[in-house]
């Protein structure tokens, strides 16, 4: 039987979700006491000025987008070609790259970041937690335009050397999966942005992972040892299966970061408006386009091409943190 | 698990011995392999940064490539946009947080306002600075350092809001309770007890807001953009660090790569540097 089937203690509320207080009765009270009203107001203005912001910005990408969809129509959508001098825009190949990276990334972070949680939770020494969480975390304080240089000069030059030409070597040849692997080893590319986009996302899924780890109720995992299951064991069948719901909550809230990184992508992804099946060619991203065409772009359709792309990525990375909002929110409404 | 007798045999017990191993081996790994990236990212910083820093970073300007210059007019263009960001954002941060703890709480409202601020957290911030390029630059016809701060701040609030709301959550309705009943108004109750009931941590807030845009480039691109000069007020083309350690570091020329790279550590300094602080302001908060 399943943790869950057994229906032992309530789910917790997950630290990561929003700690609401309890309704508190005050409205009972006499309201018009002096300063009561203005200062709700006050607030209240403040709050009304956070809807703004963000209905501006969607009111600015949609009407921005127009221009682009009067002249493409939906063929915006399925059009690989970039072409600002024939006026001619397609979305595909930014979006391609915006969710391969995204998935490289995803691949390589998940099960490290599940490990590092499970290595911080279950293994370490308690003394060495807290600094060992810390350290992690500090991966996500560092600017992305660092991760950009780090990559462009340190991590690229050694991938050109040594990793690529030996991925080409070995896996090219394979058929199918040796696709991925063709072509001069530049160093730069869609590979490239997926591994920085990789650390860069690690220390967010982590710290959400540690947390709904940690919330399993401990019986649940006292009784699991005690039945002389192995640490291992109570990890894959106890701990993660009960957190499974905050777990994907977390891997979302780093893959909406992945989706929208700009800075480190534009130093290492190459940018060149195609598709490539191999990894290690240069590709771009939506963000990285942004980038780096933006503040060049002339002409009305250019922009709006790429206000439109703008529009999409932020649609994408809405969705993606409604998911995780609800994964990660629903005990907590649930509750009361 | 499934009831019955379990049966021990050495042989399987050896294989989950092993497989446990194995995985907690990979789990270790997994630690050892992010803070060794984290430390060859900091090594590399600090050699190649500190090679490259000098009294010139300090005082002189971003030079033309091939001739002596420094890095001031970034250092205080950043230090001025991210000054008037935080001054615009605190406030407004901290009403709305104010708002949803204290009078939103669990009402429909709050929950949309609680999912518009979220969203602003998420929102890719170069999608910031197209919005603030749109609202702010075309219409006043120039870059400027305002539009730059404005598009900074939209991304300070939403995490100025989360911390605020999140920390006066946190102090418990007897408190509420009890400073209503000796007659308090509830603005001074808000005033007086939950904020600084919670002023550790709003401060801690602040801390990381800071921290997060000090090193954002994006939302500046299209913005504050850069300038060669020095920027004493905020109405034009504003250079900023990370902007130019983005120009620098792209170019092909040595001694701009260098200046790049002491931006780079002095912005990674100061961001490290302020969310160790934040860290540890909110650590002391919970004892």
């Amino acid at each position: 039987m399943s943790v869950e089937e057994a229906g032992l203690a309530p789910e917790p509320d997950i630290v990561s979700a929003h700690p609401v207080a309890r309704p508190l009765h005050l409205s009972a009270l006499p309201a018009g006491l002096g300063w009561d009203g203005p200062f709700r107001r006050l607030t209240g203005v403040a709050a009304l000025m956070v809807v703004a912001a963000l209905a501006a910005m969607l009111v600015v990408l949609v009407i921005g987008a127009l221009p682009v969809a009067d002249r493409m129509g939906a063929g915006f959508l399925v059009t690989q070609a970039w072409n600002p001098v024939t006026d001619v825009y397609g979305a595909v190949a930014p979006v391609a790259g915006t969710l391969i990276t995204a998935a490289i990334a995803m691949v390589l972070a998940v099960p490290a970041a599940l490990g590092i949680a499970i290595f911080l939770n279950e293994l370490c020494p308690h003394r060495l937690r807290a600094p060992l969480a810390v350290a992690v975390e500090l991966l996500a304080a560092i600017p992305s335009i660092i991760y950009g240089m780090w990559g462009l000069f340190v991590l690229a030059p050694v991938l050109a050397s040594t990793v690529y030409p030996a991925l080409i070597g070995t896996l090219g040849p394979l058929p199918l999966l040796g696709a991925l692997f063709q072509g001069p080893p530049f160093g730069i590319g869609v590979l490239t942005a997926g591994l920085i986009l990789g650390v860069m996302v690690l220390p967010f899924i982590t710290s959400v992972a540690r947390q709904v780890l940690a919330e399993v109720p401990p019986v649940l995992r006292e009784a699991a040892y005690g039945v002389g299951a192995t640490t291992w064991e109570v990890s894959r069948r106890v701990l993660i299966p009960h957190a499974r719901r905050g777990l994907i909550g977390g891997v979302m809230l780093g893959l909406g970061r992945a989706l929208g990184e700009t800075m480190a992508v534009t130093f290492v992804i190459g940018n060149a408006h195609r598709i490539h099946a191999s990894l290690l060619q240069p590709g771009t991203t939506i963000s990285a386009t942004l980038a780096n065409e933006f503040t060049e772009a002339s002409g009305d359709v250019y922009v709006s091409a790429l206000t439109a792309l703008g529009l999409i990525l932020f649609v994408v990375t809405f969705v993606v943190l409604l998911g995780a909002r609800t994964l990660l929110n629903r005990t907590g409404r649930a509750g009361r | 698990m499934r009831g019955g007798t379990i049966p021990v045999s050495p042989a399987r017990l050896r294989r989950r011995r092993l497989v446990n191993l194995v995985m907690t081996g990979l789990c270790t790994a997994a630690a050892l392999a992010a803070l060794l990236v984290l430390a060859l990212i900091l090594w590399e910083l600090v050699i190649r940064g500190a090679g490259a820093l000098s009294l010139d970073v300090f005082t002189r300007a971003t030079p033309p490539p091939g001739s002596r210059g420094g890095l001031l007019n970034a250092i205080l263009g950043s230090l001025s946009m991210t000054a008037a960001a935080i001054a615009v954002a605190t406030p407004v941060g901290v009403l709305t947080g104010t708002w949803l703890a204290e009078y939103g709480r669990d009402s429909r409202a709050a929950g949309l306002v609680r999912l518009f601020a979220d969203t602003l957290l998420s929102a890719p911030s170069i999608i910031v600075g197209l919005t603030v390029y749109v609202l702010l630059v075309v219409p006043l016809g120039h870059f400027s350092g305002w539009a730059g701060a404005v598009a900074l701040a939209l991304i300070a609030v939403p995490v100025i809001v989360r911390t605020t709301e999140d920390m006066l959550a946190l102090v418990p309705d007897q408190l509420r309770e009890a400073a209503v009943a000796l007659g308090m108004p509830r603005w001074r109750m808000i005033a007086g007890v939950t904020w600084r009931a919670a002023a550790g941590g709003i401060l801690t807030g602040v801390l990381l807001a800071i921290a997060r845009i000090a090193g954002e480039t994006a939302p500046l691109l299209f913005t504050a953009l850069n300038n060669q000069f020095y920027a004493w007020d905020l109405t034009g083309p504003t250079p900023s660090l990370p902007v130019v350690i983005f120009q620098f570091a792209m170019s092909p020329y040595r001694d701009w790569q260098d200046l790049a790279w002491a931006g780079a550590l002095l912005i990674a300094a100061g961001v490290l540097l302020l969310s160790i602080t934040a860290r540890l302001i909110s650590a002391r908060g919970r004892k």
